[in-house]
């Protein structure tokens, strides 16, 4: 495999897929997050993850062709409004989603996999007759796409770059958010004991109403951070759904460390595994391995007690 | 349904006589003046075109569409029923296929290959339909193609495909893979220089068999030229970083790239992102039309060749006055690609097919269609050739980055289609 080349490609073959690793493991770090928080947090599967995803990629979309017809000068960051417009939407979807339909369910984990998954075929639907059945091409600024030379032959993307800066300030902000603020108490109190946190007070109807927006928001700034590397159709959010159950189930639901954890071994695993063979393989050998381990550790990789 | 020939079901066929009758009694009376005689010729008696218990009246001739409108496909096989769509209005337009006007059922696939059977049954069983238009994967031609063999049906397959099949009651309008590939490489080798190929493909049949195929001629057919790489990915893969990587430390002269679907925006976006260069780098496909454009973007694909046997671009009266017309009856903005073309084909190759045979069964049809030429083709020139594929050219076309393709080669001659070639399995 290695014949024939020099140590200087070699080097900075090692060094590009390295950074293609990690780029890896921002990506599925982004997918999982907002899936994580609502399968952890709520015991809610949301099967329509992907869904929402594909809602913040259209608003990004919307945004690209506002800003291209109206404000053409700002169109090289209209980037950044895209995403806080993608969690917005997203977010505030996926409240009327649980206030519509979740609440209902919570009693009925099962349900709920079956609810989001309906869920998930009428937005297709819906984006369907709304944006038209072909994949519509998101229209990024210069400066977001190529490469930037660190030497005559390592490459590194940009937009790697972007995803894996995004990805760090949104799991800050989560971490934050959950460990940190007086919020973030409440959703871990009603996660450990809802009743003794309902009883202390604490409006358990309202912390799961944000958590599954939040959650839903984090998908949209996904699937607005996809726009990058990825195609912008009804259906494309099917094409991350099961790598991101595949995280998050292997990572311990009740985890976010262990969704992290989870997103950095399946990465490093498959970025790896695809450089030498092929991507088909790559595939199969990771499932393989994590059904292996999971059947090891059924409850995944990391887990917090929880009194149910 | 077999014993239908030789003991029709009297009752059947007499109520759907009379019915026609009774249909027709009042439109006699009031359609006339909306309805210049001049505008259809009579056509021969409808017991002379029909002898199997066709939908067909005196005046009007049934015929399915059966593609996806929901579901994954639906984004590729929009535009084939756009042009079936159009095909249909323009031959009644000019006066129907055999003096009857031609009335379509349409029917959803829904990317489901079992649905596409039972639907095609449908159609077949109990609508009667003299023509089916359809299908777009090789999976749900696969799940229809017994279907039409039982209960005797046509069925005009738009898609360019991997070959290694031939049905009597298939008319293949898209490329066989051989006429699609042979060419494309001969092209970029001569042109290029090429020496090293690195084949990519999405993991199903047609990027395979098709691999399979340039593999063969690379290895076999053409001097100095070799594969030093193939890899494939999982229908949906959205995460090429290491396999550009691979390609960097190979640096093949050709990327040979068959992928398909979300796939294919993935990979060219994160090619860009690489730093790959398609100016530079020399990239041919056989999977991206200008509809795959749409999503891809073309500042992210501009600079790559594609080798197909139509493109929107194409400088020729005939195409000359379908963009037009297609863009004027599904919207300004649509663009047309290699399976969309090949889709408009198939009505006219249909209504060619039974003025020849004057008959609309499809034994006839069957037997006629060999030797069928349409010269109003807007890739130009058409013939079906005995084992019921076209005769077509093969074109290399360049993506702009306004999305569209400069054609920069084309063949001498019309490309035999050999879907079962020998030294290529």
């Amino acid at each position: 495999m290695f014949m024939g080349y020099s140590f200087g490609d070699l080097g900075s073959i090692l060094a590009m897929q390295g950074f293609a690793g990690l780029v890896l493991f921002s990506v599925f770090v982004l997918m999982a997050l907002g899936l994580a928080i609502i399968f952890g947090q709520m015991g809610v599967i949301n099967m329509a993850h992907g869904e929402f995803m594909i809602l913040g990629a259209y608003v990004t979309y919307l945004c690209s062709r506002l800003f291209a017809a109206y404000l053409p000068g700002a169109f090289a960051f209209y980037f950044f409004l895209a995403i806080i417009l993608a969690f917005c939407a997203s977010g505030l979807l996926g409240m009327a989603v649980e206030w519509a339909l979740i609440r209902h369910l919570y009693k009925r984990p099962l349900d709920t996999l079956l609810a989001t998954w309906g869920l998930s075929l009428i937005l297709q639907q819906v984006y369907r007759s709304v944006f038209g059945a072909r994949e519509v091409g998101v229209e990024l600024p210069g400066w977001m796409m190529g490469s930037t030379h660190l030497s005559e032959q390592i490459e590194i993307p940009i937009n790697g770059l972007i995803v894996m800066a995004l990805t760090t300030l949104i799991t800050l902000a989560v971490y934050l958010l959950i460990f940190r603020a007086g919020w973030g108490r409440q959703v871990r109190a009603v996660t450990q004991n809802r009743a003794m946190a309902s009883a202390v007070g604490i409006d358990t109807e309202r912390v799961d109403r944000l958590t599954y927006g939040l959650g839903c928001g984090i998908a949209g700034i996904a699937g607005s951070a996809f726009t990058m590397i990825g195609s912008t159709s009804p259906t494309a959010g099917q094409l991350y759904i099961v790598d991101t159950f595949l995280v998050v189930v292997f990572g311990g639901a009740q985890s976010l460390i262990g969704t992290i954890a989870s997103a950095f071994t399946i990465s490093q695993a498959r970025s790896t595994m695809e450089f030498f063979l092929s991507g088909s393989m790559a595939q199969v050998l990771v499932l393989l391995s994590v059904v292996g381990i999971l059947m090891l550790r059924p409850q995944g990789l990391f887990v917090l007690k929880v009194r149910r | 349904m077999a014993l239908d020939k030789i003991d029709p079901p009297p009752s059947s066929a007499l109520r759907r006589r009379l019915l026609q009758g009774m249909a027709a009694l009042p439109a006699a009376a009031l359609v006339p003046p909306l309805l210049p005689h001049a505008a259809r010729a009579a056509g021969p008696a409808t017991a002379a075109v029909n002898s199997t218990g066709l939908a067909v009246t005196d005046d009007a001739v049934t015929v399915g569409i059966l593609h996806s409108i929901s579901g994954t496909m639906a984004i590729s096989e929009t535009g084939s029923v756009e042009a079936e769509k159009l095909a249909i209005a323009q031959i009644n337009a000019e006066g129907g296929v055999l003096g009857r006007k031609i009335n379509f059922i349409q029917e959803d696939g829904a990317s489901d290959w079992p649905t596409f059977a039972e639907k095609a049954k449908k159609l077949l069983v109990k609508d009667k339909c003299a023509a089916v238009f359809g299908c777009w994967t090789s999976a749900s031609r696969k799940a229809v193609l017994p279907v039409f063999e039982q209960y005797n049906g046509m069925l005009y397959y738009p898609t360019f495909y991997e070959g290694l099949e031939q049905s009597k009651n298939v008319i293949y309008t898209g490329q066989e893979a051989t006429q699609q590939i042979i060419a494309g490489l001969d092209w970029v080798t001569k042109e290029k220089g090429a020496k090293t190929f690195y084949l990519l493909g999405s993991d199903y049949i047609w990027p395979r068999t098709s691999n399979k195929i340039a593999r063969k001629h690379i290895e076999n057919h053409m001097k100095g030229t070799r594969v030093v790489g193939e890899d494939y990915f999982p229908l949906g893969h959205t995460q090429f970083n290491s396999v550009i990587n691979k390609m960097k430390l190979v640096k093949p002269d050709v990327i040979y790239a068959i992928i398909v679907g979300g796939s294919n925006v993935a990979f060219y976006k994160q090619l860009k992102a690489a730093g790959i260069d398609l100016s530079k780098q020399t990239l041919m496909t056989i999977s991206v039309t200008e509809d795959e454009i749409l999503g891809i973007g073309g500042e992210n694909i501009a600079g790559a060749y594609a080798c197909m046997k139509y493109f929107q671009s194409l400088q020729n009266p005939n195409n000359a006055k379908f963009v037009p017309a297609f863009k004027q009856m599904w919207g300004e903005k649509s663009v047309i690609g290699d399976v969309t073309q090949a889709a408009y084909l198939g009505p006219w190759l249909w209504k060619l097919t039974a003025e020849k045979a004057q008959s609309f069964d499809i034994d006839k049809i069957a037997a006629a269609s060999p030797g069928v030429e349409f010269k109003g083709a807007p890739e130009g020139y058409v013939r079906i050739h005995p084992n019921h594929h076209l005769w077509s050219k093969t074109r290399v076309g360049r993506a702009r980055t306004d999305g569209q393709y400069d054609v920069i080669y084309e063949t001498a001659g019309l490309m035999e289609p050999n879907p079962f070639p020998v030294g290529y399995q």
